[in-house]
């Protein structure tokens, strides 16, 4: 149920994140979703790819400092209210969410929201529990 | 085992005899030979007959490194240039360059030192030595080269550079012995990682490493990554090369120097005056042997303390402790000592980090600055920044704390910090700029 997430820490200077994405497009890695967290030194870049593995090999060769975090991937009504239901039934059991970030699929009409839990395993039972479409890596990676 | 039990466990009141013998000696020489040193006795009224016992070395002026560099290049010679069979040079990084020559028996002492101090490393003559030294002017690579053959031992003359290769054939030739620089061999490490040898799998159990400063820290970094006894050997080109001193594989507590070779004194930095023994200050050596290029009470620069206790490896020669920075190197920022030896030690206490790091000094206005460069490796990255910012407090909290003086941390990526096919270049002064 989790999905594989890279992340990269960049130092915060002019054409750094180009190298990122030119590592990617060189070996044909398409970007799922991503997000930029940044300070007034350095960023993380959180990238979700179609091609995990090969990324990080490619991005370490290239001299970045690689980390794999386990996200989870969460399917949300494109409504009013949609995100609320969601965060509320996970702060009752107090489930923090570390970071999340999200975006629109191509095709469907909801949004996908990628989270970053302090409690990954046990956020993944209260969101099945209450019936939310968790998408799964493999699914993910493809769409 | 030592290379020469009769040299090396000498009774200590003998060894000062045989000091005394060859300083009254090489005093005659210079004077007779090297008109910089005949001027300079002149000047302060001194005649190589007041050498009466060891502690008339007092008497004798300094020679320090512009000495050399204003006799550029041959001007300190003791000998016509016919009898030189070899010169090196060091790198002149901060002016021109200091020439030293040396005759064959000079290169035939040195090796003589060099082997002494592979054993001594816990070499024998059964093993292959992995010889990361840079060959060339730079003292290390031949230095270390000629006194791993006179042990016996193998060779292998990979020099430095060419990272990825010379893990390979550090696996492929089965070396028991490495010699390079601390950081190089962390360097080395990474990068053997990085093609999939782990250097820890390997025979290699002896690392020799000098040619710049490092921690106790450091050291403990090494011996656990790479699984290997980690010693520290010391010289310096002006008055030979490596193997002035190095640490016995028996206590690894304090560089044995080769006093049959060297007379050593500690100063006080600033008067110059000779300071008792076990005290920290700077070294001074007299070379005693060394015909090429002779040099009297010799300022090093290095600040350090001796230690003529005996140790438990059998040896009666004085041990210096590490090198504690040196006494031109010392930034003082708002008015504090600050070694750059200290900030290497809170980095490598500060869990997790490698020690690449560069110290960036500046001014703004009448205040000085500083800032910490230091590089995050995958084990210290998190994705969360809080976690980063932590970390970054963390190392600013303890260097305030320790030292007493505000610092600014930057986090950096892996080997966005230049180093190491040489020496590691550590600080950045552009107070001066």
């Amino acid at each position: 149920m989790k999905v594989d997430q890279l992340s990269i820490f960049l130092e915060n200077r002019a054409g750094r994140l180009a190298e990122v994405t030119k590592v990617l497009n060189d070996n044909a890695i398409n970007i799922r979703a991503l997000s930029l967290a940044d300070t007034s030194d350095f960023g993380i870049l959180r990238l979700i790819v179609d091609k995990f593995d090969l990324a990080r090999a490619k991005l370490k060769e290239a001299g970045f400092t690689v980390g794999r975090t386990s996200v989870v991937a969460v399917e949300v009504d494109d409504t009013p209210g949609g995100l609320h239901r969601l965060l509320e039934m996970l702060g009752k059991q107090s489930v923090n969410v570390e970071y999340m970030y999200a975006f629109v699929a191509q095709s469907g009409k909801n949004a996908i929201i990628i989270f970053r839990f302090d409690r990954t395993d046990q956020a993944i039972e209260i969101l099945t529990a209450n019936g939310v479409t968790i998408i799964p890596g493999d699914k993910l990676y493809a769409m | 085992m030592i290379f020469d039990i009769k040299r090396e466990t000498m009774p200590r009141e003998e060894l000062r005899e045989l000091q005394l013998m060859r300083l009254q000696a090489q005093v005659d020489r210079v004077y007779a030979t090297v008109p910089f040193y005949k001027k300079k006795f002149d000047e302060l009224g001194v005649k190589p007959g007041d050498i009466k016992s060891l502690k008339d070395v007092s008497l004798l002026p300094f020679t320090e490194k512009q000495d050399l560099r204003n006799h550029y290049p041959f001007g300190m010679f003791a000998v016509p240039k016919e009898n030189i069979v070899r010169l090196h040079a060091s790198s002149g990084t901060t002016g021109k360059a200091t020439v030293v020559g040396y005759t064959q028996r000079d290169i035939d002492t040195w090796a003589e030192l060099m082997a002494r101090a592979f054993m001594t490393a816990g070499a024998t003559p059964k093993d292959t030595v992995h010889n990361a030294y840079g060959y060339g002017l730079f003292t290390g690579g031949l230095g270390a080269h000629y006194g791993a053959e006179r042990l016996g031992a193998t060779v292998a003359p990979v020099s430095g550079g060419a990272t990825k290769r010379q893990a390979m054939l550090l696996r492929d030739f089965a070396a028991d012995v490495i010699c390079c620089t601390p950081s190089y061999a962390l360097h080395l490490y990474e990068a053997a990682l990085e093609i999939g040898i782990d250097i820890k799998e390997l025979p290699l159990r002896i690392g020799i490493f000098g040619a710049e400063p490092w921690t106790e820290e450091m050291r403990r970094e090494i011996e656990k990554k790479l699984d290997i006894k980690a010693l520290d050997i010391y010289g310096l080109s002006e008055v030979m090369g490596p193997g002035v001193g190095i640490e016995c594989i028996e206590a690894q507590s304090g560089l044995h120097m080769q006093e049959d070779h060297f007379l050593l004194e500690i100063i006080d930095p600033l008067s110059g005056e000779p300071l008792p023994a076990g005290s920290v200050g700077e070294l001074v050596i007299t070379t005693l042997t060394k015909e090429g290029i002779p040099l009297i009470r010799y300022r090093t620069r290095d600040l350090t303390s001796l230690n003529l206790q005996p140790c438990i490896c059998g040896r009666t020669t004085a041990r210096m402790s590490r090198i504690m920075g040196r006494s031109d190197d010392m930034l003082i920022i708002r008015g504090v000592n600050v070694f750059p030896s200290q900030i290497e030690s809170i980095l490598l206490e500060t869990q997790g980090l490698t020690p690449h790091y560069l110290l960036i000094v500046d001014r703004q206005g009448s205040l000085d600055t500083l800032e910490v460069q230091v590089e995050v490796d995958e084990k210290l990255f998190s994705d969360e920044i809080k976690n980063l910012q932590r970390l970054e407090r963390q190392i600013q909290k303890n260097i305030k704390e320790f030292l007493g003086v505000s610092a600014s941390v930057k986090l950096v990526e892996p080997k966005g910090i230049a180093r190491s096919e040489g020496k590691a270049k550590r600080i950045i002064d552009k107070r001066n700029g």
